[in-house]
């Protein structure tokens, strides 16, 4: 049973292999890569059933005893963030199959995402700290493969400026493990739990805490570490930016959450006020760079920050229910962000182009495009009763809960300048008469395979927010179970 | 200036939809009117499904006598409007859609007055602005349409974010989130700390909503909507939803001095500020809107008051003000619809051409200067009877509500006389009378303001005061009467209709007078909404500019820096007793395997050319592997060589090719000192990191793990070797993962630039 574990990483790779066989038959490299998505949905699903009830199961890899091999552990937090990487890497694969060239598909497209797929479910699931940094490395060179993999002029200097910035970012984390396994003498986090807790001295403990703090912070975007993701993300396919844009961020979010909940604890005047101020930051900054751009892809990744500081805060609050809105909010946003970034694909085949001052008439011409953005948009600001309403709502109550009222009303503030931008675009590209009136192809039609996972995105939000019960009702479980971390220490020490 | 459109002669196909489609709020009055009479008698319809248990949430609705008001007026007007819309939409191009907004609409409007839970209530609060946002913006072709809507938006956005923060902070102080369970508990919450707050947040939403000073300047810009559009959402239904909320509210927060002196002064000044701005504009729809934000002021003032003549003036007017705005808002845009203009200016005579059109606005107009026998009046005698009984300010709530109701009444007289009596400046093509459609709601409208100032008794007992008595729970009885006898407020209401006359006398003067003053005013809340929004998009820009400059060595002293900082932040207190103790031990030739190390790392930063850089790189590594080897690692530096060498020579080989370092342009002194000291900060923090963990005792027991089951269970002699493919075999298979992609994305890269 627990062996159903490994397959959310073991599957992807072995897809991985089978498309690189195909690699020049480019459609069957897109079947084989759809399957290997809808199986892979299909046991994360298991995976999710698998834990549901309150379970935490784990597997100790090669079934070397604790703690000297590799557990791979999955609570309610790792098993729901598996889940939503399986359900957009399926959307996003769909989609791929009207964005993405013959040549990207030659230069190994599809194995490169589903070998970051593969590197983003290992993150979710392990429970070892190096391990995690493995899981980040591979993150790391797939999308930079699938980056520099057409057009490398245009892209190399974002590329390297990616690439550099997260090197430091890997460099950091890799000093820190090095610092905390002298400190504690092991890797593994349930492991850690028990010893960091026994270190005598809190400032050594304190100050590696925070040199990891900031390692993540950079792979989660936050201020002001984020350079990496406004220098890269506007130069890509739709279908990548969708998918970074959807996950890459989150893995650092989830990094966080994972050691400032099991592993730092003890010292949370100093660690998680920094993350409250950090969470803060990147909340105001994001959404405030993004108001004054006018390229859609732009816009959309600063708001990836600016997002990114919500579910911050929401940890940084460290009660059961800022967890479960710091949980809800990462699921709302990695599906309604990665959906906006697919729109904006369709938007630029439409129009020709991503900058808002060429777009135009779209309201009149697409009005199901116009829905498929309008949802996943709203959303976004927080209108009831998509899935972003919640989000919002919940951060801004735990954070009124526990007396934090200077963030809840930037929370709300950073809400209302998200609804400015989105309500920009909509304005520029769907109301306004286009600029071109010459050259409008009357309106380009956009086939089935182009449409269908974004509007199967937009009802994932709408279900998500009519449905918010059960789903709260899960995340509040997944906030207690951080908080209270001895299940899954049982879990993986008990389990052998 | 707008063309004529051609008027309708039969009812196209098109328009047919609307028809068909006002069947609903049509259903949904003739439902309201049967649960009418038992709502009279004092029972109560409530339904309720569960929905978000966890927050209180639950799909609660209640029909009481305040909901049965807004109901009524809410179908009332929308059967009206899709009626009238039928007809002045006929043509448009996104006909499905502007019905499908403006019935949704409606069904959020009712949501939000029959909703018994508050959260239910804000979840249609914002449905309703939402709508608002894309029924104001339907015009969408025009630049101006497309600002008003995002203005009202973010606006009342805004608010609905205060209403939101107001309700959570509720809920944290306790209080129930279902509405009817309110009468019990205003004690507990007017003593609460958190009361202030509550009020000041739940108060925003009102305002921004309702359109109050100063946050009203976006109702007057969202006449850029289709003008059913405009009577439905902006004048008789969805600026009223703030006053709903404040009814809501007031057996909880209201009574006390906050609230009464805070809604009394607000309400004071919009409705006179509406009211004097009435006066300046030519377009009839502007007019007829800031009438409108008087309307809702003078609401706003009475429900600051607490007494029950106060709270029945407000929810009087609301019935007078619905009846008569509605079919002004309706009857203009008949006017503009059939003439094509709605400019004062151009318009006159039109009571020859459009008789019927004539006689609905002559009544709506009576009734809106307050004439008697109109409903007008005897809002007009309420009005002045709960001003009079204001608990705080009273002289300022009467004088208020006599200079706005006078110049109403001017206001009034220009609407019916200029564009109906009066003769137009440029002469008028022949005007046909609109279509029955658009006629309808107006006629029954201005009819029922006749009907209701006749019979005022039947009119308090069957639906102001179930309405009064569902906020209020005091329940003492209510009756409009005809004729009060002499006494004050008769007084002011002649007075008010002498001082109307004068206004009207002198418009064109006191027009003249007040739009110069309006532009003298230094300071105004739209202009500092506009000068607010650029200097918030050039300020974006700005720091946008500075952060993300594109440069890769500013990104990377930026990082380094916070770094520093957050581990500083802790750490730097302990760096000099771990510098003034150091723990110095081990063999002599450790410590000049260090100055090896160091000497190295001189070299690589202060070389001259790359190729002495790279030799210094190569001494680091030495040395580190070295040091294993001293300690007693042999596999571990093994592993260190290797890798040293192959780094070394794939950085000498990229290297090797980039221009000569003098080539490349120098860095400023300045700056090299600032990165100089910033790495010195950073080494000597990590540093001394490392000297504090190598105080602190080992834990051997993953050590000892390994060395024990090595060769007993692994079969490996090499432990590195067998952690690498045995017990940590997944990082392994991670790691080749990565040297594979690697070395792919390294062959595409070359490849494509190759190419291109």
């Amino acid at each position: 049973m627990t062996n159903l574990l490994i397959l959310p990483i073991l599957l992807p790779m072995v897809f991985a292999v089978l498309t690189i066989l195909f690699r020049t038959h480019h459609r069957h490299a897109n079947t084989m890569a759809i399957i290997g998505a809808v199986l892979h949905l299909f046991v994360s699903c298991l995976l999710m059933a698998a834990v549901l009830d309150r379970k935490v199961i784990s597997l100790w890899v090669g079934s070397w005893p604790s703690p000297a091999g590799i557990s791979l552990v999955a609570d309610y937090l790792g098993a729901i963030m598996v889940l939503v990487t399986a359900v957009l890497h399926t959307a996003v694969v769909v989609y791929a199959r009207i964005d993405i060239t013959v040549r990207q598909i030659q230069s190994g497209f599809y194995p490169f995402m589903l070998l970051l797929t593969a590197a983003i479910c290992g993150a979710f699931l392990t429970g070892d700290l190096f391990n995690l940094y493995v899981w980040f490395e591979v993150m790391l060179m797939t999308s930079f493969g699938i980056m520099v993999m057409e057009n490398p002029a245009g892209r190399l200097t974002n590329a390297v400026k990616y690439v550099t910035l997260n090197l430091v970012s890997t460099m950091v984390l890799l000093t820190g493990i090095g610092l905390l396994y002298g400190l504690t003498g092991t890797l593994n986090l349930a492991d850690l739990h028990d010893k960091a807790a026994r270190v005598e001295n809190t400032a050594l403990l304190t100050s590696t805490a925070l040199m990891l703090m900031t390692a993540f912070g950079i792979k989660a975007a936050l201020f002001p570490l984020f350079f990496w993701l406004p220098a890269s993300y506007h130069t890509l396919p739709a279908s990548v930016a969708a998918f970074f844009g959807g996950m890459l961020t989150k893995v650092g979010v989830y990094a966080l959450i994972r050691l400032f909940t099991l592993v730092f604890v003890t010292q949370t005047h100093i660690t998680h006020t920094a993350l409250m101020i950090a969470g803060i930051l990147t909340m105001v900054s994001g959404v405030v760079t993004a108001a004054s751009q006018m390229d859609i892809r732009r816009i959309l990744s600063f708001h990836i920050i600016s997002q990114v500081g919500y579910m911050v805060l929401g940890l940084s609050v460290l009660t059961p229910l800022a967890l479960a809105a710091a949980l809800i909010f990462m699921v709302h946003n990695i599906i309604a962000k990665a959906n906006l970034f697919l729109v904006g694909g369709l938007m630029h085949r439409v129009t020709g182009s991503f900058h808002l001052t060429q777009m135009g008439s779209l309201y009149k011409t697409h009005g199901l495009l116009s829905l498929a953005f309008f949802i996943p948009a709203f959303s976004l600001a927080g209108f009831p009763p998509l899935s972003g309403f919640w989000g919002k709502l919940l951060i801004i109550y735990a954070c009124l809960e526990s007396r934090h009222y200077l963030s809840a009303a930037l929370a709300a503030l950073v809400g209302l300048l998200t609804l400015f931008s989105m309500v920009k675009i909509w304005s520029e590209a769907f109301w306004k008469p286009s600029p071109r009136s010459d050259t409008t192809p009357a309106g380009e039609k956009l086939s089935f395979w182009s449409l269908a996972p974004v509007l199967c995105l937009c009802l994932f939000t709408v279900l998500l927010g009519l449905f918010i019960e059960p789903v709260l009702q899960l995340a509040l479980v997944a906030g207690e179970q951080l908080l209270n971390p001895a299940a899954y220490i049982l879990a993986v020490k008990g389990g052998g | 200036m707008k063309t004529p459109l051609p008027p309708i002669e039969r009812v196209p196909d098109c328009c047919r939809g609307g028809l068909v489609s006002s069947i609903l709020p049509l259903l949904l009055f003739g439902l309201l009117c049967l649960a009418w009479p038992r709502v009279v008698q004092g029972n109560i319809f409530a339904v309720q499904w569960a929905w978000v248990p966890s927050l209180d949430l639950d799909l609660a609705f209640r029909l009481d006598g305040l909901g049965l008001l807004f109901g009524l007026i809410i179908t009332m007007t929308g059967f009206f409007v899709s009626l009238y819309a039928s007809s002045y939409m006929a043509g448009h191009q996104q006909l499905g859609r502007f019905f499908f907004y403006l019935h949704g609409f409606m069904l959020a409007m009712l949501g939000i007055v029959l909703s018994d839970n508050l959260f239910l209530l804000f979840i249609f609060w914002e449905a309703t602005t939402i709508l608002s946002f894309l029924l104001i913006g339907f015009d969408h072709h025009k630049t101006a349409a497309r600002e008003s809507a995002r203005q009202a938006l973010l606006i009342t956005g805004g608010g609905g974010l205060f209403l939101l923060m107001g309700i959570l902070l509720l809920k944290i102080a306790g209080e129930s989130m279902t509405i009817s369970h309110w009468a019990a508990s205003g004690d507990m919450i007017r003593d609460h700390a958190l009361y202030p707050a509550v009020f000041i947040c739940i108060l925003m939403g009102a305002m921004t909503k309702s359109a109050q000073v100063p946050f009203h300047f976006w109702l007057p810009n969202a006449m850029t909507a289709p003008t059913p559009i405009s009577a439905f959402l902006h004048a008789a239904t969805m600026v009223k939803a703030g006053i709903y909320l404040l009814m809501r509210f007031h057996p909880l927060l209201g009574g006390t001095s906050l609230w009464m002196a805070t809604l009394v002064i607000i309400g004071g000044t919009t409705a006179l500020w509406g009211a004097i701005q009435a006066l300046g504009p030519c377009d009839l729809k502007r007019i007829l809107a800031y009438t409108t934000l008087m309307a809702l002021g003078v609401l706003t003032l009475f429900l600051g008051g607490r007494t029950v003549l106060s709270l029945t003036a407000a929810a009087t007017f609301l019935m007078v003000h619905a009846l008569y705005k509605a079919a002004l808002f309706l009857a203009v845009g008949s006017i503009d619809h059939q003439t094509g203009t709605r400019n004062l200016d151009h318009l006159g005579g039109l009571v020859k051409s459009m008789p019927l059109t004539a006689l609905a606005v002559a009544a709506a107009t009576m009734s809106m200067a307050g004439f008697p026998l109109f409903f007008g009046f005897i809002g007009k005698e309420i009005m002045y009877e709960g001003a009079l009984a204001e608990d705080m300010f009273p002289v300022f709530a009467t004088v208020a509500t006599l200079f706005a109701n006078s110049l109403m009444t001017a206001v009034a007289a220009i609407i019916f006389i200029t564009p109906f009596m009066g003769f137009g400046r440029q002469k008028m093509d022949p005007v046909k009378e609109a279509p029955w459609t658009m006629r309808l709601g107006p006629a029954v409208m201005g009819l029922l303001g006749i009907v209701f100032g006749i019979m005022p008794e039947w009119v308090s007992a069957h639906l102001i005061q179930p309405a009064v008595f569902s906020f209020q729970p005091d329940r003492e009885e209510i009756r409009l009467v005809f004729f009060h006898g002499i006494n004050l407020p008769l007084v002011l209401s002649i007075l008010t209709l002498t001082l109307g006359s004068v206004i009207y006398r002198y418009r064109t003067f006191l027009r003249h007078r007040m739009n110069t003053a309006i532009d003298r005013l230094w300071i105004t809340t739209p202009g500092l909404y506009q000068s607010g929004l650029d200097n918030f998009l050039r300020n974006a820009g700005i720091f946008t500019n500075t952060i993300q400059n594109g440069s890769l060595h500013f990104y990377l002293f930026i990082i380094i820096l916070t770094l520093v900082m957050a581990v500083g932040w802790v750490w730097l207190p302990h760096v000099p007793g771990i510098l003034i103790f150091p723990v110095i031990s081990g063999p002599l030739i450790a410590i000049g395997l260090f100055a090896f190390i160091l000497a190295s790392t001189g070299v690589v930063v202060f070389a001259k050319k790359r190729l002495s850089a790279i030799g210094g790189l190569g001494g680091v590594g030495a040395g580190v592997a070295l040091t294993f080897m001293i300690f007693g690692a042999p596999d571990i530096a093994l592993t260190q060589l290797l890798v040293e060498t192959l780094t070394l020579i794939f950085i000498s080989l990229v290297l090797l090719r980039l221009p000569p370092m003098d080539a490349v342009k120098k860095r400023s002194r300045s700056r090299t000192i600032r990165d100089a000291c910033l790495s010195l900060v950073a080494g000597l923090l990590l540093t001394t990191l490392m000297m504090g963990i190598l105080q602190v005792p080992l834990d051997r027991n993953l050590t000892a793990f390994f060395e024990a089951n090595s060769y007993i269970a692994a079969h490996g002699r090499n432990i590195v070797n067998v952690i690498l493919v045995d017990f940590r075999s997944l990082d392994t298979l991670g790691e080749i993962c990565v040297v594979v992609l690697a070395a792919w994305a390294s062959v595409t890269l070359i490849r494509r630039t190759k190419e291109g």
